[in-house]
């Protein structure tokens, strides 16, 4: 298990570097960072003085490295249009960010896993069909017009909704919540179903694609000649066995959930990182751009991670150093 | 044609199953009857697609659609149990009729410890709690020879060779002692070395509990020393069942006598037969009349009109073929 994890760890190392070379590289190489931090009327002399104190003419690899170890203490610099620490700023916006994302998920799972199941187990049913129709559209409309259609329908003509914003929030510490009052969970409500829609159309279908192959195995068959009940075999026997695989791909799914709530939050006003990252695209607001791409590769390594360690302690394949108890005849 | 007994213990009698498909019904099984008695072993052999899984499948309500009974009847323990009401399938499954599958590597799920396995089946069938559970599945796999139980019973199905795996689903058919086990080629997929030892253990088991056995299998040694009676099957029909002496030593089928002409070395399959011409026709071209004529050495103009019913040949002993029947076609033997 350590091996394993170790393992894990390591690769997971290698991806956070590479991801923050393609940042450093946005940082040093989009524009000359000196122009975001001085005037029209800085002499030359000034801004190479300028230059040599923030260590812009070190050699790559040391810069590269300063990068590093700044960015491991969460120091991305100051954003060049806030003028306030990056740090500080993705730190406002990450609750946000994160509320939503978990909402979507959690909708995306919830409805989509049973859906999945149901329309496997009731393949040839009218319902079923009626979803798996649904969830074809579900895939093919794009996100942004998904939520402008709802907020055309219950923010504009039935006016149930809020269509823009987070509502009232309530801070925990350097936490704020939407999730305590009557107006950010309404405020919740759009969003969270305009990001989970995609994503709970393809669980569903990726859940009754693999539920129908696990349902033809020899098992399935063999522990029907057991006499076990349906509901043991379909949701004790078959279910675990489909989670399996759907476990890995579902958790990419969720990474990108953080990743496209973008659209999500440009559409809705959502006040969340992806938000401040199309601000900071607009306005080529460097270290904020780095700062995000960085955290959200970070969100991607640990979702993988924690994955593949729940994906060694269900399938007990893989693992290898259980004590294997070989018999002979 | 019930040889054995007042009541036999199963009695198929006419099964016809089709397959609907693309070209119309095909017709798998057509008017196979048999009887297995209490305690029993009844050997069921025949080529690959001869239709003796379907018959197997058919009696514990396991056919898989397109696949279904289209008539006939099964009889178990004197009550019919074709078209029963798919909950009460379920009880009978597993409690009352047990089924050993060829495969041990793909019949075990590979996310439960086979102690789980063997504990979820007794609760579903018996009224038991899970210690008194646990115990009955400790004593069941060391009956079926399992070394090391207490360590085994916790183990996950991947970590026991095929062998044990095989075992394990011998335990999992008797879990419930059931007086029947419809056995569908329990060796073909293990080593040959093995085979003997989980034949012997299923019949010693068998046996012991005064537990049926219907085995099918392609394997001639496997029926001479298992078997009671045997039932040859070609091209969905039952074309010979006798007692296994007297059909080994003395076929009467033509195609029996081809079969056992051909027996190989202990333990190979009878996939391909050298001593008769040809191969067995597919289910959309099965022939009129009786369906081995094509390849029948004693071939007569009548063969290719009518089919043959059964005729009894000798002491609990019957062949379906014109060599044996005293009368035409449009009378009976
Ligand atoms: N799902 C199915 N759809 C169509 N035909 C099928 C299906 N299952 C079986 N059959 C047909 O039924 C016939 C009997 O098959 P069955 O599996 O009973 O043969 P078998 O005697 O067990 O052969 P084997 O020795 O290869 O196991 C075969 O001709 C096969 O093609
Ligand atoms: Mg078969």
């Amino acid at each position: 298990m350590l091996a394993f994890v170790l393992r894990r760890l390591a690769q997971a190392l290698l991806v956070m570097l590479t991801v923050g070379l393609i940042a450093f590289a946005l940082f040093r190489y989009v524009g000359d960072p000196i122009n975001n931090l001085v005037g029209q009327e800085t002499s030359l002399a000034e801004r190479e003085a300028l230059r040599e104190r923030l260590g812009l003419n070190d050699p790559f690899f040391v810069q590269y490295a300063r990068f590093l170890a700044n960015a491991a203490r969460g120091d991305f610099g100051f954003s060049y249009i806030y003028r306030r620490p990056v740090a500080e700023l993705i730190a406002e916006r990450l609750p946000a960010t994160l509320e939503l994302s978990f909402a979507a998920a959690l909708l995306a799972l919830l409805v989509g896993i049973p859906m999945g199941v149901y329309t496997a187990l009731r393949r040839r049913g009218v319902l079923a069909q009626g979803f798996m129709m649904v969830s074809l559209v579900g895939v093919s409309i794009p996100t942004f017009l998904i939520g402008i259609l709802l907020i055309l329908v219950f923010g504009v003509l039935l006016r149930w909704l809020p269509t823009f914003g987070r509502g009232e929030v309530v801070e925990l510490g350097w936490w704020t919540t939407g999730l305590l009052t009557v107006s950010g969970l309404k405020a919740l409500i759009m969003p969270a179903v305009t990001l989970a829609l995609f994503q709970m159309t393809l669980i569903m279908r990726l859940v009754r694609a693999e539920m129908l192959e696990v349902l033809r195995t020899d098992y399935i068959r063999f522990a029907r000649a057991r006499g076990l009940k349906s509901r043991t075999i379909h949701f004790g026997h078959a279910l675990k066995n489909t989670l399996v695989p759907v476990m890995t791909i579902t958790g990419l799914q969720l990474g990108s959930i953080i990743a496209f709530a973008i659209i999500t939050e440009s559409v809705f006003q959502w006040p969340g990182m992806g938000l401040l990252f199309v601000q900071a695209i607009n306005e080529v607001d460097i270290p904020v751009m780095a700062a995000y791409l960085m955290l959200i590769a970070l969100f991607f390594v640990i979702i993988n991670l924690v994955v593949d360690i729940l994906y060694y302690l269900v399938d007990p394949r893989l693992r290898a150093d259980r004590a294997v108890a070989h018999g002979h005849g | 044609m019930t040889a054995v007994g007042a009541e036999p213990l199963l009695r198929v009698e006419d099964l016809r199953i089709v397959f609907a498909s693309r070209r119309g019904e095909l017709v798998a099984v057509d008017g196979v009857s048999f009887a297995i008695a209490r305690g029993e072993v009844l050997g069921l052999v025949g080529e690959s697609g001869a239709g003796k899984s379907v018959t197997g499948a058919a009696i514990i309500g396991l056919l898989d659609p397109p696949g279904r009974i289209a008539g006939g009847r099964i009889l178990f323990e004197g009550a019919r149990i074709d078209h029963l009401p798919e909950e009460e399938l379920r009880r009978l499954r597993g409690r009352r009729i047990g089924a050993v599958f060829q495969d041990p590597l793909t019949a075990l799920n590979p996310l439960y410890t086979i102690g789980r396995q063997l504990v979820e089946t007794m609760r579903t069938h018996l009224d038991i709690g899970a210690a008194e559970a646990r115990g009955r599945a400790l004593r069941l796999l060391k009956e079926v020879g399992i070394p090391a139980a207490e360590r085994r019973f916790d183990a996950y199905p991947h970590e026991l060779s095929g062998g044990m795996r095989q075992r394990v689903v011998i335990a999992l058919a008797l879990a419930a002692d059931p007086a029947l086990v419809i056995a569908d080629e329990p060796t073909t997929a293990l080593d040959v070395s093995i085979q003997a030892q989980i034949i012997a253990l299923l019949k010693r088991l068998c046996q012991e509990r005064g537990t049926a056995v219907l085995l099918i299998t392609h394997d001639m040694g496997v029926i001479a020393g298992a078997a009671d009676r045997v039932a040859v099957m070609y091209a969905g029909r039952i074309v010979e069942i006798g007692p296994v002496a007297e059909v080994l030593l003395a076929p009467k089928h033509p195609y029996t006598v081809g079969l056992m002409g051909s027996i190989p070395p202990l333990g190979r399959k009878v996939e391909r037969l050298m001593q008769i011409e040809g191969s067995m026709p597919r289910l959309h071209e099965i022939p009129p009349g009786c369906a081995f004529h094509p390849r029948c050495p004693h071939m007569r103009p009548r063969c290719r009109e009518a089919r043959p019913e059964p005729v009894t040949v000798g002491p609990g002993h019957h062949a379906a073929c014109w060599l044996f029947a005293e009368e035409g076609p449009d009378g009976r033997a």
